[in-house]
Parts: structure tokens; sequence; C-alpha cells
């Protein structure tokens, strides 16, 4: 063949836009199937123009393929270098495709649903969440920018390391960038889950008092012998802030005794249940209603 | 609280945009904290609806499409909650009980969820018998149809709840006892441990959980901001990957390289 067919920055743009909608006839079937030919039809189109030619190649791409979405991007990018040789000649079949293909696929997956959902996502949605918690409009906004920026970078950066890496990609993989990435984002990511555990999971017992103490004269404000009006609350503020109590009585609750040990114990024993009962396979859903029925009963009985 | 004709179809566009995301995994119109602000934002209650997507998304923390697995439906929580919550017209006050009838909608959501994706196996079954033609343009009408299918998935129930009416929606919410809707925000306040524990589940190993102890007693100083937190997070990462790089050069080459980046340095000395 004496003209060789390339792809064009401007068609490995459109199937990068269109590899958004990879999941979108995703099934029980052959998963990501359908969105993946349809991510390459802007290349295939291109590269093949008869009728038998584009049949076998829609055919090719109707094989099973499943991975995290994101991640996809760099199989896309080396199944695009490999249809471009294999249009100008090369002696590459449909099984080497296919292989490169579920090859990739396995340890990629491996790589993303820790990075984006595991510590991305928690990361970015506790922060847009605390935010929008407070009220504050920054937060869905952040996180819908912060999002989409790194996940359509990650896309198109992954998509031209693979379209110019070819089918080298799989050798790259195991040096260490990306495992320096992952192992950084985990770190972060333990460490900022564990703060919002202490800061987040609100497990309180206030209600559950454990000694009522009546205080000796001069420890709490002495409110029925206060001078009247503003110099009566001057000097309770005064006396407030001279470490005298409010009441006559000091109230210690099970919560008080808890926060001397470490605030948010509680909290943090209630996840290592959760972990414990998903390692036994218990289905999330269940510990979250379960969660809501304990939450009530122990309100009901005066724990929490 | 009523919506007039424009505030109804801007809710179903709103619902069918996060059923596809809810496929797709993409732009996150699903996520809680954008789902909800948006249905905030056409229906004029953008602050408690804003708030329940900030709740909702921190249970919602650990949920994913993981394989083939599929993950409770944030997209039909976070939607019929926030329109419940709307309707009801309480504002603020209703967002614990909004939280608590999202969690039994994510359920239900996965039901929806598995039966769209059985769909689908029909829909690449047409998209094969367009291959045989080599038709580029049926393959492309198909996967957008697929693509809808999923949006209706959201807009349909998010349709019905609007055509019951404010009144059914308003009575259920105010015939809940107190004692059930404070017991429920009790819950709301523990649940999002599960978020966290599925998240841990998949991160921990032996050499991360001393980063998880430092966070939490950090996190003990209410001093800190949560950006705070941040800024101290990655700066451990950078110092951990550098330390045990440098340590690996120490040993010649790695080869000694005992997993162990501390004794590695110190062996160093």
């Amino acid at each position: 063949m004496a003209d060789q067919v390339k792809l064009t920055k401007t068609d490995r743009r459109r199937v990068w836009w269109r590899s958004t909608f990879l999941q979108g006839s995703w099934n029980y079937e052959r998963m990501q199937n359908g969105g993946w030919a349809y991510s390459l039809i802007p290349a295939l189109k291109k590269l093949y123009t008869t009728k038998e030619d584009r049949a076998a190649a829609l055919k090719r791409h109707l094989e099973f393929f499943n991975t995290h979405p994101y991640v996809a991007s760099p199989v896309i990018g080396v199944t695009l270098a490999l249809e471009e040789e294999r249009a100008n000649g090369a002696p590459i079949d449909d099984v080497t495709i296919q292989g490169v293909k579920v090859g990739m696929m396995g340890p990629l997956a491996g790589v993303g649903d820790p990075v984006f959902w595991y510590t991305v996502k928690p990361i970015v949605g506790a922060l847009a969440a605390s935010l929008a918690m407070a009220g504050n409009i920054m937060g869905p906004i952040l996180y819908f920018v912060v999002w989409n920026a790194i996940r359509m970078g990650f896309m198109w950066y992954t998509q031209e390391f693979g379209y110019k890496a070819g089918s080298k990609i799989t050798e790259d993989l195991s040096g260490g960038i990306l495992q320096d990435i992952t192992k950084g984002a985990s770190i972060l990511g333990m460490f900022i889950l564990a703060a919002l555990i202490e800061r987040w999971v609100n497990v309180d017992f206030s209600p559950v008092k454990v000694s009522t103490i009546k205080q000796s004269k001069g420890a709490f404000i002495d409110w029925a012998n206060l001078p009247s009006g503003g110099e009566g609350i001057k000097k309770a503020l005064v006396e407030q802030k001279a470490g005298l109590s409010l009441d006559k009585y000091k109230v210690t609750t099970l919560q008080d005794n808890l926060n001397t040990l470490i605030p948010g114990l509680a909290a943090l024993l209630l996840t290592f249940l959760c972990m414990w009962l998903l390692k036994k396979k218990v289905s999330p859903i269940i510990i979250i209603l379960g969660l809501f029925v304990f939450g009530v009963v122990m309100h009901v009985i005066g724990v929490m | 609280m009523t919506l007039n004709f424009i505030q109804v179809i801007l809710v179903v566009l709103v619902s069918f945009l996060a059923g596809m995301e809810g496929i797709l995994d993409e732009f996150h119109f699903h996520q809680p904290v954008i789902a909800c602000t948006l249905i905030g934002l056409v229906t004029g209650q953008l602050v408690p609806c804003m708030i329940l997507g900030g709740s909702l998304q921190m249970i919602a923390l650990g949920w994913a499409n993981i394989g083939a697995a599929v993950a409770p439906d944030a997209a039909l929580a976070a939607i019929a909650s926030a329109i419940i919550l709307v309707l009801g017209g309480q504002g603020r006050a209703g967002v614990s009980s909004a939280i608590a009838i999202a969690v039994p909608l994510a359920v239900a959501g996965l039901l929806l969820t598995i039966l769209a994706r059985t769909l689908a196996t029909i829909i690449v079954h047409v998209m094969d018998r367009a291959a045989e033609e080599g038709s580029f343009t049926k393959i492309d009408i198909w996967q957008w149809i697929a693509i809808c299918m999923q949006g209706l998935r959201i807009a349909i129930p998010a349709a019905a709840i609007l055509a019951v009416g404010a009144g059914p929606v308003k009575a259920m919410l105010n015939s809940m006892p107190s004692w059930l809707t404070d017991g429920l925000s009790i819950g709301g306040g523990m649940v999002v441990a599960v978020g966290y524990a599925m998240v841990i589940n998949m991160m921990a190993s032996r050499e991360m959980w001393p980063f998880f102890a430092l966070g939490f007693v950090l996190a003990a100083v209410s001093e800190i901001t949560l950006i705070g937190l941040g800024a101290i997070g990655v700066s451990l990462a950078l110092v951990y990957l550098h330390l045990e790089k440098s340590g690996n050069s120490g040993n010649g080459g790695g080869g000694a390289n005992t997993g162990d980046p501390v004794g590695d340095i110190i062996d160093k000395y």
C-alpha cells in the first residue's frame, strides 16, 4: 500500500470524547463492549473503508471488555496504535488485539479502582460535602470542577501515552511512577480518612449520666444572689470565665468520660466494627439499615 | 410546596442527567452533592438541598461500581430524597428525615439498576447485528438508546414522585413521630462509618496503618482545619516516598530492600 492512513490528533480527540460514554450500554453479558466499539468508531471509520473491513472491525471490538472507566483510556490508546498498524498492512490479527485488551484491563482496573473510587473520590467528596453541609455553594462547584479536571486530564494524557507507547505499555506499567502514585495516594487517603472519622462520625452517649455531684458553694455561679440588670450579667460572665460552673450540680456524662481517653473513640470502634462486618461479607446496605434501627432503639431507651 | 410547570420539567431533566451519569460515572452529576444541589437550584430551595446533598455524599463516600458489582444507587437516593425534601416544604428541618428516606431508596434503585443492565444485554445483541452490516450509525444510535434508558431509570421515578404531589409526601413526613426522626438522625450520624470502612478495607496494609493513627490523633486537635490536615497528609506521603527511594539506593541498587524504609535509613548511618 502506497498511502499510509494515519490517525490525526482530531481523530484521537474524538475517540477521547466518545470514551466518556464507555459505560452507557453496560450489560451483564459483555459489560463495556458496546461503549468500547462506540468509542473507537471515529478511528475505525477513518482506517477502514470497505463494508467487510468495517463489519470485521466492529465485531472485533464488540467482544467482552470491562475495566475501570477512566483507565480504559490507555487501553484505547494502545488499541488505536494497533489498529492503525493493522490498517496499514501490519500482520496484527484479532487475537493479538483482544489479547492486549484483556491483558491490560485487569491490572489497570486494579490501579483505577483504588486510586479513583477509593482515594480521589472520598477526599474530594468529603471536602465538598463538608462545605455543602455548611451551606457553602463552593462545595458542589469544587467537586464538579476538580473531579472533571482530574478525570478529563487523566483520560486524555493516558490515551495519548498509550497511543505513543503502542503495545509496550504493559511493560511501562510495572515501572515505578504508577506505583508511587498509588502508594502516595493511599498514604494521603488513610491519613485523611482517619481524620474524617474523628470529625464526622457522630456517636454520642451524652444522655447517659455517669454521675451528678452537688458542688460546694463558690464552685458555681450563685444566680439567686447576683446584682440585678446588666451588672449581674457582667458578674456572671466574669465568674464563668473564672471557671465557675453554670449549675449547682456537676453532671458527668458517659461521653465526657470517653472524651478524656480520646475524642472520637466510639466512632473509631464503630468503623472497625463495620470493616469487620464488611470482611465477613455482610452487605453494606444491611449494615446501614441496621445502624438506623440501632440509632432509633438506643434513642428510645435513652442511651444516645 | 408545589412546583410550576417549568420547574417540573427541569427537575425531570436533572433526574434524567443523574440517571445517565449513574451508569457512565464520568461527570458525576449523580453524586448527591451535585444532584441534590441541582434539584435545589431548579426548585429555588438551594440551601436545604445542598445540605442534604452534602450529608448523603458523606454516606456515599465508599459506594462504587467495582467490576460487575453494583453499588447502592446514589442517583435515585439523591434525586428522590431531594424532591421529597422540596415537596415537604420543611426546609432545613426536613433534612434528617430525607436522609433516612434516601437509604431505602438507594436499595430500591439497586433493583432498577440491575433491571436496566439486563435490558442493555438485549441492546448489545442488536449492536451485533449492526456490526454485521458494518453500520457505524446504528451502533451510535443504539449506544444512545442505552444511555437514555439509564436516564429514564431515574427520570420516571422522579416524575412519579412529582405526580403523587406534595400532599401525600408531606403527610407521610408529618406522621413520623419525633422519637423516630431523632433516632434516625442519630443513626445518620453513624452510617457514614460504613462508607469509610469500605474505603479503608481497600487501602489498608500494614505499611499504611501508622498514617491512619496519625490522622486520627491529629484530627482531635480541633484547631487544625481539614485543609491543614490535607497539607500534613500530602507532606507525609511525599516524605515517605522520598525516604523509601533514598533508602533503596543506599543499599546498592535496592537488592537488599527489606521493605522497611526507616530501617534502611538507619542502616545507612
